[in-house]
């Protein structure tokens, strides 16, 4: 149901984080020693009966939905399905598709400024949109951590609170404000002095377009900032009596303390800010009309293959890009996984 | 006197350090809201404002004034007309009931004055105040006397709002698969329909699914609760197609059953959330209520059930909001049945054809995100701190 995630964090529940958390964390780690079904007692065996009988809507839902689907999507990639509704005898192709895809100058094309590939779109986008995903959640709950701030209660949810809005509703308000005529931001630089010609065409505008998005995408920031916020509140307060004794001022207890007591957490809304990012799309689709102006540089992966299927009903490349993405998103939070021991302090190994 | 003076500018310093830093996230806060004040504003204005080039930001009209019969005489006056003084009649009869703009004027003895226009010519005009309706117009010829176009003078705006935007949005009428339909209401009432039947589906499945996780004990249950959980990370395009073409196949596009049926069979996020739950409540009662006879669901519905409405509640509230903001799924299954789409799906086909009345697509966006919005102010708990309420510590 859950189709690519509107913002770096957007439409999703609040409480995902959590439970992305306890995957994160709390992995079974020793097996259980599992006897067959014929050994136990009968009332271990009536338990697993009743239990399996209540995991069953889960079970149905996770074929029908989620495994199948996924297999088949497999399968298809080896097949020249090109319409929808299929009357022939689809043809077995092989990695044809594949062979296409790693000649696909909609991916590969490194020209930024005519119609660069959804590789290129996707890292020039990255590099503006995770940075601004990670710190500014982080600068914000630093704030509302602040002994200093009154009221933190209303501030905290009042900049939680555009997480709730629905995020089309969201991407108007946004570009009513950058509106290259009409929006109070332009309105207020041409006041400040810049020229006509120089002001920025936001949406429209092949530089602009990305720091729009990112802009958009701001509204989404609220559960980053709750997540972090309760690593920042986890922090024991010793270590900073501890840190204050060895002369550290407030940015050497920052730096010292606090943001490696938090880099789990920091982590953590990285390997998600990183896995939404491979699969945005729907800003561009809903602010350009998913036609990849300006100059192909909303062309964001997803956005191919979306197109790919729903429009030009491609199913064969379109499940080959899928299936493509998958592998990349899977190789590189595992790439994420296995170095995060070098940059990323676990108290508790460290007892 | 050293402590008192030490002591006082301590307490000078704490102040100023609270001033700074609330100061600082108030202002950081203005700019993260300052959407929500455009949107605002901008829904309450006219068109003609939209466009015009020395509106002010807020929202205001230029005023008109109607003359109702306060003034029937007929004045005279001397103008130069090829050349020559000519005399120009006014009869204000004939004006009555007609809308005369107001136009700043500024007037000989160099005061500026907020006038109607009752006649205007390319050399001079005739005004009148309508404060003073009855008294007599004024010929105007130019802040120096020697003529001008009254045309150029700047045009007042006055405080106004325009509240007709939300009626007329809200009753606008869209082209439908069968015959126009007005877009706000219908599609207000979708998403309403949309966000019950799919809440219903949630509560049942994943209740069943939580409850089956949480309070049996049975081999593999660990994996297949991190399987559960993993379909969070899954792609969602890595299902999407055979799931469309196989809901296409069986003739399901183009209705609701794609976007209600997979929500009865249990999803990640809310299963999580009622597991924590229902693993912080006491196994001591559903002992009890086993001994006494009770089977697996009627011990979920009598024991369990009764002590998770927090749980229940927020569930369902999350939900809500969720099913509000979902665009994706409606979009695709829903494209050719205009009719049936939410209100999501409505606003981005709102946009498209209003693109051109800012003021429409800030009114038809408050009207989309007004329940969410409600609904945040109400259950902020919830939201905020949501952690809190599934028991477990963090």
């Amino acid at each position: 149901m859950q189709y690519g995630r509107a913002s770096l964090a957007l439409a999703r529940q609040p409480y995902i984080e959590e439970c992305e958390m306890e995957l994160l964390t709390h992995l079974p780690k020793k097996r259980t020693k599992t006897t067959s079904y014929w050994k136990m007692s009968p009332i271990a065996r009536r338990e697993y009966r009743n239990g399996i009988l209540f995991l069953l809507p889960w079970f149905a839902g996770f074929l029908g939905f989620t495994l199948i689907p996924m297999l088949a999507t497999l399968f298809f990639t080896f097949l020249d399905l090109k319409i929808l509704d299929v009357l022939t005898t689809p043809k077995w192709v092989g990695l044809a598709n594949y062979v296409t895809l790693f000649k696909d100058n909609q991916i590969w094309n490194a020209r930024p400024n005519s119609s660069p590939g959804a590789l290129w779109v996707t890292i020039r986008f990255g590099i503006i949109a995770l940075p601004v995903g990670i710190f500014l959640p982080m600068g914000i709950a630093l704030l509302m951590n602040s002994k200093w701030l009154k009221g933190s209660n209303f501030f905290r949810s009042m900049f939680y609170m555009p997480y709730i809005i629905p995020f089309v509703a969201s991407i108007f308000l946004w570009g009513g404000l950058l509106n290259p005529a009409s929006g109070w931001i332009n309105k207020g630089l041409s006041a400040m002095g810049v020229p006509f010609d120089s002001l920025p065409g936001w949406g429209n505008d092949i530089n602009w377009v990305y720091p729009t998005y990112v802009i958009m995408g701001l509204w989404g920031i609220g559960n980053a900032m709750l997540t972090m916020l309760a690593g920042i509140q986890g922090v024991p307060t010793d270590l900073y009596d501890a840190s204050k004794v060895d002369g550290a001022g407030s940015w050497g207890a920052f730096w010292n303390v606090t943001f490696p007591m938090i880099s789990p957490v920091i982590f953590y809304n990285l390997i998600l800010s990183v896995v939404g990012l491979f699969q945005y799309f729907l800003v561009p689709l809903v602010v350009n009309q998913g036609t990849g102006a300006p100059g192909g540089a909303s062309m964001f992966y997803n956005l191919y293959l979306y197109k790919t299927f729903f429009v030009n009903m491609n199913m064969s490349y379109g499940s080959t890009l899928a299936w493509v993405l998958f592998i990349v998103i899977l190789i590189t939070t595992v790439i994420m996984f296995s170095t995060a021991r070098y940059w990323v302090y676990y108290a508790s190994e460290n007892p | 006197m050293d402590a008192i003076a030490r002591l006082r500018k301590s307490k000078l310093r704490k102040n100023l350090n609270f001033t700074f830093v609330t100061a600082f996230a108030a202002a950081g806060l203005a700019i993260f809201l300052m959407p929500f004040l455009y949107m605002i504003v901008s829904s309450l204005k006219t068109h003609s404002q939209m466009t015009a080039m020395n509106a002010p930001i807020w929202p205001a009209t230029n005023p008109s004034f109607t003359l109702n019969g306060e003034n029937a005489g007929s004045y005279t006056f001397q103008v130069m007309k090829n050349e020559q003084l000519t005399d120009l009649t006014i009869n204000m009869s004939e004006y009555n009931g007609k809308a005369m703009t107001i136009y700043t004027v500024p007037l000989a003895d160099g005061t500026k004055k907020n006038l109607a226009v009752v006649q205007g010519f390319t050399q001079y005009a005739i005004f009148m105040d309508p404060q003073n309706p009855s008294a007599a117009p004024i010929l105007w010829q130019g802040p120096d006397g020697k003529g001008g176009y009254f045309k150029t003078l700047p045009i007042p705006w006055v405080f106004s709002p325009t509240w007709a935007n939300f009626p007329h949005v809200w009753n606008l009428e869209f082209p439908g698969e069968n015959g126009t339909y007005k877009l706000f209401p219908v599609s207000f009432m979708n998403t309403l329909f949309y966000a019950f039947t799919t809440t219903i589906g949630v509560l049942i499945s994943c209740t069943l699914v939580a409850y089956g996780f949480s309070r049996f004990r049975f081999p593999g249950r660990d994996f297949w609760f991190v399987i559960l959980i993993s379909t969070i990370f899954l792609p969602g395009a890595v299902t999407i197609i055979p799931t469309f073409t196989f809901f296409f196949k069986i003739g399901w596009v183009g209705t609701w059953l794609p976007l209600i049926v997979p929500a009865f069979f249990a999803n990640a996020y809310d299963t999580f959330m009622l597991r924590q739950f229902f693993m912080t409540l006491p196994r001591e009662l559903d002992e009890a209520a086993m001994i006494d006879g009770a089977g697996p669901f009627r011990v979920l519905w009598s024991v369990i059930i009764p002590q998770s409405y927090a749980a229940i509640v927020a569930v369902t509230i999350f939900h809500v909001v969720w099913a509000w903001n979902d665009y994706f799924g409606p979009l695709i299954y829903l494209t050719t049945k205009q009719q049936y789409q939410p209100i999501s799906v409505a606003l981005a086909r709102f946009n498209y054809r209003f693109g051109s009345d800012p003021q429409y697509i800030q009114a038809g966006a408050l009207i989309t995100l007004i329940l969410p919005l409600v609904i945040f102010i109400i259950a902020q708990r919830f939201f905020v701190q949501g952690i809190v309420i599934t028991g477990v510590e963090k």
